[in-house]
């Protein structure tokens, strides 16, 4: 790809400072570029680290959490530097997000008609009339029926997956750059997801967005991602093209991810699992962050943490066993 | 909708009957009645005692008081007081409601303005300086009693410093028109403020922990991701949702406040309804304490009402059918 990346993240550290002095380093030098018109998907276990990622990009990141280091670059422009005034009108502008849980993320006690409006009003100065229009047109090309009529509405008048179409119709009505979704269907039922997600694909053709797709589910990503980064205590453990990553899987945390999908074609008593769990973000292991899990633990590991490092032309993993470039596992 | 205010409407009645029977029986089961203490005139011929007793009904049993004086009520007459000669029940009752009423809604009113803004900044900067000064302030009022409070108030600001009177609604006769209202006003500060305090203690409390609750919810997120203003995101989004329960607080608190005047106009020796209640109860002047107690009674009855209907007016979520 030789065009502009319509996101650039460099070095990102996100910690969150807890009582007693304890330091939760919840993104912890994470690198990554989004071109226009590209599905990138972020996966990984709760508490990877994933979704404060995504925050971060949108500078959302509440007390007692800070970002620390690093540089977020959107056309030029260093997202970390700039005040609270200036990131107010690139939010819901340049950059869009959607949440998990589209039952709560929009307020129970406005019209649907005033959660939409309010957002082109502010950042592309329409008139009330011009906004309820573009209102409209939004709900409609989202896939809402009705939508005059829903415009009236109130969030508990709609299903799940209706408030995520709003959700969506709200991300992007100013024409976002970069749309982050954070598990945008992991709340929804199987059916609906699939609507949601072609939805996605949809509107970022049409509108030519940068899509960072934040899951933990690797059928989604096959399906709709173009590239995936696995993340895994805060840092990025793997990263490459989707079929790629797939076929060709490095990180021995990948493929327990991998192994623990159901596949039809396969007769199996039982799903492969990692043992343990996601240590908290204040207490990862020394060495390899993934050590006290890995099954192809070395002494190494538990000395120093691996560095993200370049196997092939694009297909990056942290891990010892691909130390000298090699396969050997 | 108005169905359901209907139908509300409609369970006050068993509710006002319950209370009549109960506060019946309580002022009935106090010993005496409304001629026993009193200064025997040796002019009088104890008979006369008796004659009057037996007029008034006193030495019937209590049940079948009960019914004489609710079947009365029930028509509309409340009766004459005992202690004011020949007055009526309903007259003296509205002599002094608008002293009551006027003093409720200036301590709500003393109460909402202080309590509100002090529990936004308080969720804005919890665990600021001003944030721990609030709640100070906050618990020393909820844990002074109104009586306490009221009487330190009268020590300070009105014996040592001599900025407000200590009693009384009104500061003569004969006042009209603003003279009138300022002279009013004026009386009504310390009452105003004793009165009050306990709730916007209350208040104050409960409006931070909304706040608090409301500006972690998802949709506050939602609207900060919209790339609204700081101002829109705590006024708009988060401010209507905070204030939806402090509306059904303030239908419940309403019966506190009515109840709560009752010792703070005794402290001040203020002429409402509470001074009047308490004197009737002393003497055991019944149609009076009688009429009092289901007239609070409705009034909270209808404050829980009004809490509901504006619920469902701020929430949306919430339909009455």
């Amino acid at each position: 790809m030789t065009n502009q990346p319509v996101l650039q993240v460099d070095n990102l550290k996100t910690y969150f400072y807890l009582e007693d002095d304890r330091v939760a380093r919840a993104v912890d030098d994470v690198s990554f570029t989004i071109y226009p018109g590209e599905t990138v998907a972020l996966v990984g276990e709760s508490g990877s680290g994933k979704s404060m990622t995504g925050l971060s990009v949108m500078r959302l990141i509440a007390q007692p959490g800070k970002i620390v280091d690093g540089s977020i670059t959107m056309n030029n422009l260093d997202l970390l530097s700039l005040r609270d005034r200036e990131i107010i009108s690139i939010r819901g502008n340049d950059i869009a997000m959607i949440f998990q849980e589209p039952m709560t993320a929009l307020n129970p006690v406005f019209t649907i008609g005033n959660q939409i409006t309010e957002v082109v009003r502010k950042h592309k100065k329409l008139s009330k009339q011009a906004a309820r229009q573009k209102a409209i047109d939004l709900l409609k090309m989202v896939g809402i029926p009705r939508a005059e009529e829903i415009m009236n509405e109130y969030p508990h008048q709609l299903s799940g997956g209706m408030r995520q179409r709003v959700m969506i119709a709200i991300a992007i009505s100013c024409e976002p750059k970069l749309l982050i979704a954070d598990e945008p269907t992991t709340a929804l039922d199987v059916t609906i997801q699939a609507q949601i997600l072609e939805l996605l694909e949809e509107l970022k053709r049409e509108l030519k967005m940068g899509l960072l797709l934040i899951t933990h589910d690797l059928g989604v990503v096959y399906e709709y991602a173009d590239r995936v980064m696995v993340m895994y205590g805060g840092q990025i453990v793997e990263h490459a093209p989707t079929k790629e990553l797939l076929k060709l899987t490095k990180h021995p945390y990948t493929e327990g991810l991998l192994a623990s999908i159901p596949n039809l074609d396969e007769e199996v008593d039982r799903l492969g699992t990692i043992k343990g769990v996601v240590p908290p973000a204040y207490q990862f292991p020394q060495g390899c962050r993934f050590s006290d899990r890995c099954p192809h633990v070395m002494d190494k590991c538990k000395e120093s943490n691996p560095e993200l490092t370049k196997i092939t032309q694009d297909h990056d993993v942290r891990c010892y066993l691909y130390e000298k470039g090699g396969n050997d596992k | 909708m108005y169905q359901y205010i209907i139908r509300r409407i409609l369970i006050f009645i068993p509710m006002l009957l319950a209370l009549s029977i109960i506060v019946f029986a309580l002022a009935k089961a106090a010993p005496g009645d409304p001629f026993t203490g009193k200064i025997l005139d040796p002019n009088v011929n104890p008979e006369v005692f008796e004659q009057q007793r037996e007029a008034l009904g006193l030495n019937k049993s209590v049940p079948e008081q009960y019914v004489n004086w609710a079947s009365r009520f029930a028509k509309g007459e409340f009766g004459e007081s005992i202690t004011y000669k020949g007055r009526s029940v309903q007259s003296l009752i509205s002599e002094r409601l608008g002293n009551t009423v006027r003093l409720g809604v200036f301590a709500l009113f003393l109460t909402l303005i202080v309590s509100i803004p002090i529990g936004i900044y308080s969720a804005r900067k919890p665990y600021s300086p001003l944030d721990y000064a609030a709640t100070t302030f906050g618990f020393m009022g909820l844990a002074i009693p109104n009586f306490f409070f009221g009487l330190v108030a009268i020590y300070f600001f009105s014996i040592k410093l001599g900025w407000f009177p200590s009693q009384g609604s009104i500061g003569g006769p004969g006042m009209e028109g603003f003279s009138e209202f300022m002279s009013r006003l004026h009386h009504l500060v310390l009452p105003g403020i004793t009165l009050g305090l306990a709730g916007t203690a209350t208040y104050m409390r409960y409006m931070r922990s909304e706040m608090l609750d409301v500006l972690d919810s998802d949709y506050v997120r939602t609207a900060r991701a919209k790339g609204m203003s700081e101002r829109n995101v705590l006024y708009k989004h988060t401010l209507r949702n905070a204030l939806i329960p402090i509306i059904t607080l303030m239908g419940f608190e309403f019966g506190t406040l009515l109840g709560g005047a009752i010792i703070t106009e005794q402290v001040f020796n203020y002429p409402g309804l509470g001074t009047l209640f308490i004197s009737s109860v002393i003497n055991k002047d019944y149609p009076v304490v009688m009429a009092i107690s289901l007239f609070l009674g409705v009034a909270i009855l209808i404050g829980n009402l009004l809490a509901d209907i504006f619920y469902s007016i701020v929430d949306p979520r919430i339909r009455y059918d």
